[in-house]
């Protein structure tokens, strides 16, 4: 009888064998967001040693040293771990602390920087990662991006208010027009069954199209510019400085903090996020108990929309100051990453959007200084991402033992 | 033999001794190990210890085709069977007999099901539809199956689970058969009933050791003891019912699926305050349909249930757990908790945005713990810490968080499917306890059963279902074998006078009284 394999034969709802391990095989997603913080430690570890193994071929020294690498060995060696070397540490000062510079000023920019890098990453992240608690896949972060930036830009150059209402009504109007985004996914799954994932990929297409277009319109950009981009913003819609010019540390950051308070407050605190959660990690369950799965679908992703569309208000509002094409950049597809490294997690997630705030913000000094293709940055990102997924591979790279198996003991 | 999983012991040091041609019976409760061993015997898992002895002589089995191959066969539990392959087809998968060039030879396949089949009286049809097959005939096309491998050892695993009591008996007496033919049979069970009725010898297994051998004479509380190890009342204890008013009605209810196949077809019935009603069937008879429609987990296509006066038909899960309706559904690792969440969490499932808990959409965290210790200390509940993941536990302290749970709050109505499935001896005894404490505190409590014992064990009335209807709506005294022609669709009088006449008066009056 080697038909153990088969399909499940058709006895009608047989009793459930406790004896037998646990059938239902755990899914990717519990099984991304059960994995240990070292995993994610390690995973960036390895990420970044990779990302030297590139630096070193795609530097022209090393490669050449590495021909007469049996002639002379020890300058392969040096050269290799000098160029490895000075890129990281290029990185380094460019992201957090630079002692090179000249004043103290510049010196500490490069954290500030960081920090601006990291805000719309946070805010987005937390929209993903309040999704991937839920059960639900948002890979539309980039689509709400750009439609709470679209909204909030225009808001910021087609009103004029006063300072600090201008921003929080423009703000607000950016978390409308990423709720509104993410709430068409929801409803359409909630209503229809329609998968998310594929919805929201469907939806950031048309959202970079949408503002394309708008983009050409003159009366939405309020100027006659042949250039597809708006109006320069309002001073009076600014995120205001949080220090003096030249650094550029704005308000954001701190609606930043203040959303992952939020979002922590909401999942570990509320009873909405109770049924958040409840939805994410059982909905048979979930209905059993009287939670309303499609209006807790609806909800989640009009949030998580919210909290995009926030990322993408703050970086206009924050940073950019007028609407161009590129205004979401990836920080929608960053943030997808951001809300695994964090394992999502409020916290996590706040500190992964850091890193990767000072990835990118690092990533340009590197590439000044020592000629390292920024692109690096993108193959550390990316393969954070794939071993984070994969959470057996860091595992058995760094031979780590399987977590305890869970098992019931009835 | 022994068998570890993790820092589990699934199997500590096994001995057992099968003889040819004896009906072995392997006791013990769920988790014992019991279907464990017997993987390891059939190939599926390898031994972290021991040897398998065949004839004198060691074997190893890389697979389940090793174990064919030297004569040892096994119906599980849950059938391996492909619902859309005839019954020959399903004999011949994975041992095809083949002519030349590769093509399955079907007819060598029907022949060896009809000479099976004749020889044991099966009266399988080699070319039916294993879909279109009741439960019984697949679990005999399983034992075709392993017989037409030669099998010399077979082993059956729960074989009784999905069967009506009649199908039971037909089992048994097949069994009785092979054994006269000389197959040795292992057969697991926790059920005492038919333990005595069958076996030759019996090995009692608890939390992985053999703790002894007992004879089929033994009494079944004798048994009990041996397999939970300590003493237990297999009789669970209540006064006579005191029903008051009818406050909860069903009537006319019909309920059809995604297929548009009827379900639950016009069923009507009440349940008075103080009584339990168990809904006793078999499996897939409509009694999962009715008691999620009641909760409104689907919604009736006619009919209507009314609590207190109210119709619910309509209302949302969630109102109707407001109105005071306690839970418990069948499968409790689906719908009943939530296994990544903590202990704490899963008490307060249903019940989460209703104070004491929350205030606002703010979770009292203070209050869900200090409730969650009390539950715990009351329903005896045994844990390392209310935040460890429900995982944790064992099947019966999990479906005790759900009774403490559903149990924990003032009641209009309760409602169980299955409460004790696939729970301990011990565990069944407290639940049935409880069960019968929220009928003496005067909530009307409707049962959802398919172990007769446990139907007979709380039930004040007994209702049966069978394809969607309720053939019957029974006294509690009504006797095992017309309960049994009544779970096969037999109308309740006809069920009575087929079996003993004593019965019929008290019966068929209680019939009449109720329906």
């Amino acid at each position: 009888m080697t038909t153990d394999t088969s399909p499940a034969a058709p006895s009608p709802a047989p009793p459930p064998s406790a004896e037998a391990e646990p059938g239902k095989e755990p899914n990717l997603l519990q099984e991304i967001l059960s994995g240990s913080w070292l995993v994610s430690v390690l995973a960036i570890v390895a990420a970044l040693v990779l990302g030297g193994v590139l630096i070193a071929v795609s530097n022209a020294e090393v490669v050449e040293a590495a021909k007469n690498i049996f002639a002379a060995p020890g300058s392969f060696f040096s050269t290799l771990f000098s160029t490895v070397g000075d890129a990281y540490s290029a990185l380094f000062r460019g992201a957090v602390f630079d002692w090179n510079a000249r004043t103290t000023e510049r010196a500490i920019r490069p954290l500030t920087e960081s920090l601006v890098s990291g805000t719309p990453l946070i805010l987005t992240g937390l929209g993903i990662a309040l999704a991937f608690r839920s059960g639900l896949f948002n890979i539309g972060g980039q689509g709400q991006v750009i439609l709470g930036a679209t909204i909030a830009g225009y808001l910021g150059y087609a009103l004029h208010l006063p300072p600090v209402v201008h921003m929080l009504i423009a703000a607000i109007g950016g978390i409308i027009g990423g709720a509104i985004w993410a709430g068409i996914a929801g409803v359409l799954k909630a209503r229809t069954g329609a998968n998310e994932v594929i919805v929201t990929i469907m939806l950031n297409s048309i959202a970079g199209y949408l503002l394309g277009y708008l983009l050409k319109q003159n009366w939405f950009t309020h100027t006659t510019s042949a250039n597809p981009q708006s109006r320069t913003l309002d001073d009076s819609s600014h995120m205001f400085m949080l220090l003096p010019s030249p650094f550029r540390l704005h308000f954001g950051f701190i609606i930043a903090i203040l959303a992952t308070i939020f979002v922590w407050w909401l999942l570990e605190r509320s009873t909405i996020g109770f049924e958040f959660k409840a939805v994410g990690a059982n909905p048979h369950a979930a209905r059993t108990a009287g939670i309303s799965v499609s209006k807790v679908t609806i909800l989640v992703m009009i949030v998580a929309g919210a909290l995009a569309g926030l990322g993408g208000a703050a970086q206009v509002l924050g940073t950019e100051f007028k609407l161009t094409g590129g205004i979401s950049g990836s920080i929608g597809f960053d943030a997808i990453t951001v809300a695994l490294l964090g394992r999502s997690k409020p916290l996590g997630t706040f500190l992964a959007g850091l890193l990767f705030g000072a990835f990118k913000a690092g990533g340009y000094l590197m590439q000044s200084q020592t000629g390292t293709p920024i692109d690096i940055v993108l193959v550390v990102q990316s393969v954070i991402v794939l071993l984070i997924a994969a959470p057996p591979l860091v595992r058995s790279i760094f031979r780590l033992p399987a977590p305890a198996l869970k098992r019931k003991e009835s | 033999m022994t068998k570890v999983f993790g820092s589990f012991v699934a199997n500590d040091h096994i001995d057992l001794t099968i003889e040819p041609g004896e009906i072995h019976a392997l006791l013990g409760e769920n988790g014992a190990g019991k279907s464990t061993m017997m993987n390891v015997l059939y190939g599926l898992y390898d031994a972290d210890g021991g040897e398998i002895l065949l004839d004198g002589e060691a074997v190893t089995f890389a697979g389940p085709g090793d174990a064919v191959d030297a004569g040892i066969g096994m119906v599980h539990q849950h059938f391996m069977l492909v619902p859309v392959f005839t019954v020959a087809e399903s004999v011949a998968l994975g041992y095809e007999p083949t002519k030349s060039l590769g093509l399955i030879d079907l007819a060598e396949a029907r022949k060896k099901v009809r000479e099976i089949s004749s020889r044991f009286n099966f009266n399988i049809d080699p070319d039916a539809l294993i879909e279109d097959l009741p439960v019984g005939a697949q679990q005999r096309v399983e034992i075709i199956k392993a017989l037409s491998r030669d099998a010399k050892i077979l082993i059956l695993d729960e074989p009784t689970a999905v069967l009506t009591p009649q199908e039971t008996d037909e089992l048994i007496s097949i069994m009785r058969q092979l054994k006269e033919q000389g197959t040795s049979i292992v057969f697991i069970t926790h059920k005492l009933r038919e333990v005595r009725a069958i076996a030759d010898s019996i090995t009692v297994i608890r939390r992985g050791k053999i703790v002894g051998e007992a004879s089929p004479e033994s009494t079944e509380a004798e048994l009990a003891s041996q397999m939970v190890g300590r003493h237990v009342s297999l009789t669970t204890e209540k006064d006579e019912a005191d029903p008051g008013d009818a406050t909860f009605q069903v009537r006319s209810l019909t309920v059809v699926d995604k297929a548009e196949n009827i379900v639950v077809d016009d069923v009507s019935f009440d349940v008075r305050r103080g009584e339990i009603l168990a809904v006793a069937g078999v499996q897939g008879n409509g009694q999962t349909e009715l008691a999620e429609t009641i909760i409104g987990l689907s919604e009736p296509r006619l009919g209507s249930i009314t609590l207190d006066g109210k119709d619910l038909v309509g209302e949302s899960v969630k109102n109707r757990l407001g109105s005071g309706i306690g839970f418990v559904p069948e499968d409790r690792s689906t719908d009943g908790i939530i296994a990544e969440f903590t202990i704490r969490e899963n008490m307060i499932l249903d019940v989460y945005d209703r104070p004491p808990y929350a205030k606002g959409l703010n979770l009292k965290a203070a209050v869900i713990d200090d409730e969650a210790k009390k539950k715990v200390e009351e329903f005896d509940i045994r844990l390392g810490s209310v935040i460890d993941p429900i995982a944790t536990l064992s099947g019966g302290n999990q479906q005790k968080v759900v009774l403490s749970r559903e149990l924990g709050r003032e009641l209009r109505l309760f409602i169980a499917s299955q409460p004790t499935r696939g729970l301990d001896v011990g565990s069944i005894e407290f639940v049935h306890k409880r069960v019968i404490a929220e009928r003496d505190a005067g909530t009307p409590c409707l049962i959802v059963s398919t172990e007769l014992d446990e139907v007979y064990g709380i039930a004040d009335r007994i209702a049966v279902m069978y394809s969607g209807r309720i053939v019957g709506i029974v006294g509690a005294d009504t006797s095992r074998e017309a309960l049994g022609l009544m779970m096969a669709g037999v109308p309740a009088d006809e069920a009575f006078a087929a079996t003993a006449a004593p019965d019929e008066n008290s019966a068929t009056t209680s019939a009449e009284e109720t329906t």
